[in-house]
C-alpha cells in the first residue's frame, strides 16, 4: 500500500476546494542510478476524487509529474462535515485511498 | 552629422534604453515567478511528510538501548520540543558545549539510544535511495518552532565566543578561488543563475530570511534538507574541504547566522527550488 496523502478540503461560496499532497517517487523510467543502470518507471497513473458517491475528479497522471505531486482542484457543492475520498493507482498496481472531512 | 546619422544615433540610444528596460523587467519577473510558485505550493510542502517521519522516530523506541528520544533535552527541559529550535544553538551544561539542533540530536541519539556516533555521521544526509533519521528528526523539531520569533541568546560566554568564531569563518577567504562566504553573501541585489543571493553581512532582513526558511524541501532534489546540509553545500560551492558533520566550525557558523536572524519569525520547514 502506498504512503498516506495529506488532504485539505474547504467549502466556500458553494465550491469545495481540495488540496492534495501525495507521497510518491514518480520515477520517469529515464533516469540512471550511480552505476548507470536505468531506474525502472514507477509513477501514479490515475487520481480519483469521490464525493457523495460520485466521481468529481478523474485525472490521468504520467511520468512528467514531479515527485510527491501536489494537486489542487474545486468542485461545485459539498458542505462542512462531509467527506471527500481521494484514491490513486500507480503503474505497478500499488494504490492508496485517504479521506478528508470538508471544513467550513 | 546629417539627419540620417542623427536619426540612427537616436535610434541606437532608444534601442539600448529599451533593451536594458526589458532585461531588468525580466530579472524582476523571474524572482517574482519563483515567489509565486512558492506561494502556490506553500500549503502543500512535502517537508510535512518528513516532519511526520521525524515525529514517529522521536516517539519510537530504538537503538541498542531500545529507548525513544522523548527524554532528550533540547535546552528547554527533557522532551520539550515546542519552541526549542528558535533558541538554538545554545550552551548545554551536560556536554559543556555550544550545540546546534543537529549536534544535540546526535548527543541524544548516542547517549539515550546508544547508537554509535560514526553510524549516524557516516551518512547524515538523505539521498534518493536512503532516508536519514537525523535529518527527519531535525525536520520534526524545527516544525515545532514554526511561527515563533528567533531568540538565540548570546549571554553565555561560550555562545558569544562561537558567534565571534562564526563571524570570522564567514569572512575567511581561502581555497583555490580565494572565496569566503562573504564573497557570495555580502553584496545586495546579486544572483547566481536564478537564485537571489542574500546579503547576510549588512542586510538584517536578508540575514533573517536566509536563515529562517531552513531546513527546507528542495523541489529539485525531492528531499528535505537540514541546515547542516545547507552549510555543507555552500562550503562545496566555496571549494572548501567538506566540513565534518556537526563540527565545532559548522556550529560556530550556525550560531553567527542564527543570532543575526534574531527577532524574525521562524517559518520553516521551508520550500526551495
Ligand atoms: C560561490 C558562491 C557561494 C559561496 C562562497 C557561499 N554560498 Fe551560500 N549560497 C550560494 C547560492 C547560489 C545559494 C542559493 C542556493 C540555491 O538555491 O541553490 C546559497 C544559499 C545560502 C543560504 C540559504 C539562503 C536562502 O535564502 O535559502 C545560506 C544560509 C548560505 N548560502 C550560507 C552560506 C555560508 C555560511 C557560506 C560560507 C560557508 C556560503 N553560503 C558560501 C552561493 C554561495
Amino acid at each position: 500500500m502506498g504512503k498516506p496523502m495529506k488532504i485539505r478540503a474547504a467549502v466556500k461560496d458553494g465550491m469545495t476546494e481540495v488540496k492534495i499532497l501525495m507521497q510518491h517517487d514518480m520515477e520517469t523510467g529515464l533516469r540512471k542510478d550511480a552505476d548507470g543502470s536505468l531506474i525502472p518507471a514507477w509513477f501514479i497513473t490515475e487520481v480519483k476524487a469521490e464525493y457523495d458517491g460520485r466521481v468529481v475528479l478523474d485525472a490521468q497522471f504520467g511520468q512528467s509529474i514531479s515527485k510527491n505531486p501536489y494537486l489542487m482542484f474545486s468542485f461545485k457543492g459539498g458542505s462542512a462535515g462531509e467527506k471527500v475520498k481521494i484514491s490513486w493507482v500507480d503503474n505497478k498496481g500499488d494504490s492508496r485511498s485517504d479521506e478528508v472531512t470538508i471544513s467550513a | 552629422m546629417n539627419t540620417n546619422q542623427i536619426f540612427k544615433a537616436v535610434m541606437v540610444l532608444a534601442l539600448s534604453g529599451s533593451l536594458t528596460a526589458v532585461a531588468e523587467e525580466k530579472a524582476v519577473t523571474d524572482s517574482q515567478r519563483i515567489e509565486q510558485y512558492r506561494e502556490m505550493i506553500s500549503d502543500g510542502n512535502p517537508a510535512e511528510f518528513d516532519e511526520m517521519r521525524g515525529e514517529e522516530l522521536w516517539k519510537t523506541a530504538g537503538g541498542p538501548k531500545n529507548a525513544s528520544l522523548e527524554k532528550c533535552d533540547l535546552g528547554k527541559g527533557k522532551g520539550v520540543v515546542k519552541g526549542a529550535y528558535a533558541e538554538m544553538p545554545r550552551y548545554f551544561k551536560d556536554t559543556k558545549k555550544v550545540q546546534d539542533l543537529e549536534s544535540r540530536l546526535l548527543t541524544c541519539m548516542t547517549t539515550l539510544q546508544g547508537i554509535p556516533e560514526e553510524q549516524i555521521t557516516a551518512k547524515p544526509f538523505a539521498s534518493d535511495k536512503k532516508e536519514s533519521d537525523i535529518s527527519s528528526l531535525t525536520t520534526y523539531v524545527v516544525g515545532q518552532s514554526k511561527g515563533m520569533k528567533m531568540k538565540v541568546s548570546t549571554k553565555h560566554p561560550k555562545v558569544k565566543e562561537a558567534y565571534e568564531i562564526g563571524k570570522r569563518i564567514f569572512n575567511y577567504r581561502a581555497g583555490p578561488y580565494d572565496f569566503a562566504c562573504s564573497t557570495c553573501h555580502a553584496t545586495s541585489g546579486v544572483r547566481i543563475r536564478m537564485q537571489d543571493l542574500p546579503n547576510m553581512r549588512s542586510s538584517k532582513k536578508d540575514a533573517q530570511t536566509a536563515y529562517t526558511g531552513w531546513p527546507a524541501y528542495r523541489v529539485s532534489q525531492g528531499l528535505t534538507r537540514s541546515f547542516q546540509w545547507r552549510l555543507n553545500d555552500c562550503f562545496r560551492q566555496q571549494r572548501f574541504p567538506e566540513p565534518k558533520y556537526a563540527s565545532e566550525a559548522t556550529i560556530a557558523l550556525t550560531t553567527f547566522l542564527a543570532v543575526n536572524a534574531n527577532g524574525a519569525e521562524y517559518v520553516g520547514p521551508g520550500l526551495k527550488r
